[in-house]
Formats: C-alpha cells, sequence, structure tokens
C-alpha cells in the first residue's frame, strides 16, 4: 500500500489542504475579525492585514459598547457566566444521578434494566421541543419558569443518556471478580462501589463529564424556550446581541470568539474520549 | 450473584440485594418523569383545538389537526424542506466524511493532528457557528460574498435570497457535522484487521477493487451508525436554521421543529406545534429503534475486539 505516485501524493496534499482550509477558515477569520475595528473589517477588498485592536474584547467584558448612536449596555459577561454555571451544575447533577444508575444497569443487571436504559438513551432522539413546548406552560404554573433549576433539570435531557451509557461501558468493562474479592474480604456493597469500582470507572467518568459539558455549553433550544434575558447562555445570548448591536462586528466576532474558546479548549484537552463520547460508548478511538 | 452477598453483615443501613439496583438508579427515573410527563401532555396538545390566542376554545377535537395536515400546504412544504435538508447534509457529509477519513487513515502524527484539528467545528455551538457563517456571507463585508464576487457571482446573497438559502444552511451544517461522521469512520478503519488488506495487496488486487468489496463492507457496521444517528438529528434540526433565517426566506426553511416554534410562540397554535412534533417524533422514533439496533450490535462487537 506504499507505493504512491509522485501525482498521487500531489493530489493527496491538494485533498487535505481543502480540506483543512474549509474546516478551519471560519474559526480563523472570525478570530481576526474580532481584533479588528469596523473600519477594517469593512474594507473592499478584505485583507488580513491590518492593526489589531483589543477594544472589542475591552467593551464586552466592560459591558458597555460605544457606538455612533451612544453607549449601549450590554449583559454578555453574564451571559458567559450563566453558560458556565448551568453547565457545570447540568453535570454535576448528572453524575450525581447517572453514575449509581449506571453502575445498577451496567454491573447489577436486574430485572427491565435493559428497557429502562433504552428509554432513557431514546430521550436523546426524541424531538427536544415537543418535551419543552408543554414545558412552558407547566413551568409557569409550578414557578420554575425561568429559573437555574428548571433549566438545569431540562438539561438532563442530553446530560443524562451520555453519562449512563459512557459510565456503563466503563463499569462492564471492570472485572467483577475484583469487586467480589474485596467484598469477600468483609466490605460492604458502599464500600466495595466506592472504593473499588468508581476509582476503577474514573477515567470514564471524567471523559463523560466532560464531553456532557461541552454538549450542555453548546445547547441553544432548551434555553432558547425556557429561559429570559437574565439566565440565558452565550448561544442565546449572542444571537439577541446580534440583534442588539446592530452593526458592531467586531463586537460580535469578539463574542463569539470567547463563547467557542472554553468548549474548543476541552474538546482539545479531551479528544482522546471524544470518539467514545460521541458514539455515546459504542465506537472506542 | 446473589451467593458472594453472604459475607459477614455490617452494622448500620443495609439495602437488600434485590433493591438495590432500583434504589441506584431511582433518582435519575424520576429525574426523567419530570421530561415523560410533557410528553404526554404533548400528545394530548396534538388532539386539541389549542390556541394561547383563544383559550375559551380549547377543546378536544381529536384528530383534526392532524387531518387538516391532508390539505395544507404549508405541511407539506415542512415535510419536504426537511426530508431535502436531511438528505443533503448527511449525503454530502457522509461523501465528505468518508473522503477525509479515508486521506486521514494511516496513523502518522500529522493526520492526527489534523483529524484533532477538524474536530474544532464539531465542538462548536451549531447556533454560533451560524452566526459565523453569517458574518462570513454579509453581503457588505462578508468574506464568502467576496470570494462569491471574486468567481463572477455578484450579488450573491447567500441565506437571505430563497434560491441559495438552503445551500448556506446545508453548507454550516456541513461545516459542523462532517467531523462527526469523519472521526466515526476513522475510528473504524483503523480498528479493522489488517490480513485482508495484507493478502489483497500480496496478491496484487487494484486499490479500487479493495476499496469495494473490502473495505466498505467492513467499514458498513460504521457507516451505518454514523448515517443513522446523523439522518435523526439532521431531520431534527433547529439550531442552525433558526439562528441563521428563523425559517426563512418565505417558508423556505421551515423543518419540523422550526416551524413547531413558530407555530407555538408566533401564531400560538398549541395544537398544531403539537401535532407537528408528533409526526417528527414517529419519525424519529422509528429511526431511532432502528439505530439504537444497529448501535448495540456495533458497540457489542467494538466490546468484544477490547
Amino acid at each position: 500500500m506504499d507505493t504512491q505516485s509522485t501525482l498521487e501524493k500531489v493530489l493527496r496534499g491538494i485533498a487535505i489542504t481543502a480540506v483543512i482550509l474549509f474546516f478551519m477558515f471560519p474559526i480563523f477569520w472570525i478570530f481576526l475579525m474580532s481584533f479588528q475595528t469596523n473600519e477594517t473589517i469593512l474594507r473592499v477588498p478584505p485583507s488580513i492585514v491590518f492593526e489589531p485592536t483589543l477594544t472589542n474584547y475591552k467593551a464586552l467584558i466592560t459591558g458597555r459598547l460605544e457606538s455612533t448612536a451612544g453607549a449601549l449596555e450590554i449583559e454578555f459577561m453574564s451571559n458567559l457566566f450563566n453558560s458556565a454555571y448551568l453547565s457545570t451544575m447540568a453535570v454535576i447533577v448528572g453524575l450525581i444521578l447517572g453514575v449509581p444508575a449506571a453502575y445498577a444497569f451496567g454491573r447489577l443487571k436486574f430485572r427491565g434494566s435493559e428497557d429502562i436504559a433504552f428509554t432513557l438513551l431514546s430521550f436523546r432522539f426524541a424531538p427536544p421541543l415537543l418535551v419543552l413546548l408543554p414545558l412552558t406552560i407547566y413551568f409557569q404554573q409550578i414557578g420554575l419558569a425561568n429559573t437555574y433549576f428548571g433549566l438545569i433539570w431540562v438539561y438532563q435531557l442530553i446530560v443524562l443518556p451520555l453519562i449512563l451509557w459512557i459510565v456503563r461501558g466503563y463499569f462492564e468493562d471492570i472485572p467483577a471478580d475484583i469487586e467480589y474479592a474485596y467484598r469477600i474480604a468483609g466490605h460492604g456493597f458502599w464500600a466495595t462501589f466506592r472504593k473499588i469500582a468508581l476509582p476503577l470507572a474514573m477515567p470514564g467518568i471524567a471523559a463523560a463529564g466532560l464531553l456532557a459539558f461541552i454538549f450542555a455549553w453548546n445547547n441553544f433550544i432548551f434555553a432558547l424556550v425556557l429561559a429570559s434575558a437574565d439566565k440565558q447562555p452565550v448561544t442565546v445570548g449572542a444571537l439577541a446581541f446580534v440583534t442588539a448591536s446592530g452593526i458592531q462586528y467586531g463586537q460580535i466576532a469578539a463574542g463569539i470568539v470567547l463563547s467557542i474558546l472554553p468548549t474548543l479548549a476541552l474538546a482539545l484537552y479531551a479528544q482522546r474520549y471524544l470518539v467514545e463520547g460521541l458514539s455515546l460508548g459504542a465506537v472506542k478511538g | 450473584m446473589a451467593d458472594i452477598a453472604g459475607p459477614p453483615r455490617r452494622r448500620g443501613l443495609r439495602i437488600s440485594r434485590g433493591w438495590l439496583p432500583y434504589v441506584l438508579s431511582l433518582p435519575a427515573l424520576l429525574a426523567c418523569i419530570g421530561i415523560l410527563i410533557p410528553f404526554f401532555t404533548a400528545v394530548a396538545y396534538s388532539l386539541q383545538r389549542y390556541r394561547l390566542s383563544q383559550p375559551w376554545a380549547h377543546k378536544w377535537n381529536w384528530g383534526e389537526n392532524y387531518l387538516n395536515f391532508m390539505s395544507d400546504p404549508s405541511f407539506w412544504n415542512t415535510l419536504r424542506v426537511s426530508m431535502t435538508y436531511a438528505f443533503l447534509t448527511v449525503g454530502l457529509e457522509l461523501l465528505l466524511g468518508l473522503g477525509i477519513a479515508l486521506l486521514l487513515q494511516k496513523r502518522t502524527r500529522f493526520n492526527n493532528f489534523v483529524s484533532i484539528m477538524l474536530l474544532m467545528p464539531l465542538m462548536t455551538a451549531p447556533a454560533l457557528a451560524s452566526l459565523m457563517w453569517k458574518l462570513m456571507t454579509n453581503p457588505g463585508f462578508g468574506i464568502l460574498s467576496y470570494f462569491a464576487a471574486l468567481i463572477g457571482l455578484e450579488d450573491f446573497r447567500w441565506a437571505s435570497s430563497p434560491q441559495t438559502a438552503m445551500l448556506t444552511v446545508v453548507l454550516v451544517d456541513m461545516w459542523v457535522y462532517t467531523p462527526f461522521i469523519m472521526i466515526l469512520l476513522l475510528a473504524g478503519l483503523r480498528s479493522l484487521p489488517q490480513q485482508p488488506f495484507e493478502a489483497a495487496a500480496l496478491d496484487g488486487v487494484p486499490r479500487l477493487f479493495v476499496f469495494w468489496r473490502i473495505t466498505l463492507p467492513m467499514l458498513t457496521p460504521f457507516l451505518l451508525t454514523a448515517v443513522l444517528f446523523r439522518v435523526i438529528e439532521s431531520i431534527q434540526q433547529f439550531d442552525i436554521i433558526y439562528a441563521m433565517t428563523q425559517g426563512g426566506p418565505g417558508d423556505k426553511l421551515t423543518v419540523f421543529q422550526v416551524e413547531a416554534y413558530l407555530n407555538f410562540f408566533q401564531s400560538t397554535n398549541v395544537g398544531r406545534s403539537a401535532a407537528l412534533l408528533m409526526i417528527l417524533w414517529v419519525i424519529t422514533y422509528i429511526l431511532s429503534t432502528i439505530f439504537i439496533k444497529q448501535w448495540l450490535k456495533l458497540r457489542e462487537r467494538q466490546r468484544g475486539e477490547t
């Protein structure tokens, strides 16, 4: 298979370059845009030579957007905080609920366990609006509308199946004999779970947690339907920001950069778990 | 398993072995009941005449919402747009994803680096990806509008033109999700046993023949899993389309979830919105049943090998 002609090498090179261009260029371009003023953004023809400026980031961080029409207060930093808070809490709650259940499904195998595990998995594939629209009405009635608690609960819809199925696979991979040996030595169930099963499944739990965080952060529809401005994460906030700021393109770009940076950084950090997580534990990378 | 539970009893609360799994999974199940109840509410809404603007006329009309769809051109438009979107995105992503996976198949440092870089679009929130492309296709300063003009497409309107709106959102979808298919197929390709390929190479079998007769058939479980997964998600796409055009221009991009969202919040027609979502649910339910079977098979196989 190593018999590559020069022509083939060249073609391969061109193909890979084209692929990298298509997938990397938008991120690169928006990144550049975030360091420009409207003046340089609006130049024709566009150019990558410009005097970089931090004013866009400054405006976002201080929350004051100076434009020709006067100063505008922006809530972008609070959106960023909401994203961080909602995703972190959703993952913590998801782990507390999901890890014991994953152990039950993976190790203990009880009557109906497969059915329940599949029902939980099928939530992952149902149209989210189907549940969200009635929820808007219920949440109004029981006072959960526009609360962090309500949102974190709904986030379990994506967080739980992910955690459940990835962590379950890790529990299944631990040889049951290790746990039995520890139990025969006189330790109770909880001690075994805490001292043996949890530490051995820790890589899986960490991977599931990181991925769940990324998915929660990237979610758009839950908060769009259920949250008002003060609880909105960046995904929804950025859209409102585009409408509000009008033509402050540099700030929009800077906002996008700040919003995608955390997930990109986490993804690079967790990349060896990504394949497994994206396939819900079916394929190992 | 029961015979293991014997050893010395410890003090304190003991939950009997039979109840244990239920106790462990109960919290997760309870959290999900909060999700199941609204599901049944939605089923009920879909069988009612229910407009938020006319609360007095809220009553059961049984299948009328569904029957109305038969003669409702905007429903057929929704169905057609959703199918077109799913077909185009998944088809193109499959071809491109497979191509890239084959390019990066060899485990070299460079290939691994590229495959990790390509994950970045996938980790970008789809709604934000749409905003990025919106900035790039802005008629005033968008770099892509500029490129389009360079190759002779003057005044190319991207998402704001009815002719190219679909193309634009499909492009964004491809940008975000092609890496998903690529990364699954790459993992698949790299996990294939080497003997058939070595044997074929020894016998001097043409590479194209090897691809069609050995690589593709062995890759099929991965292909099916990736494609089904994507079809289920793509037919429900909301984020990219809503962030880009909110379903417009006109009704060009009113896919199921966008149309249901607009029905609910703009025309406050809860009944029609719920009925639309039920139809979408039936489609995804059928697909996901097939998918889960396929996914389990792959999961068993992959676990068996490691």
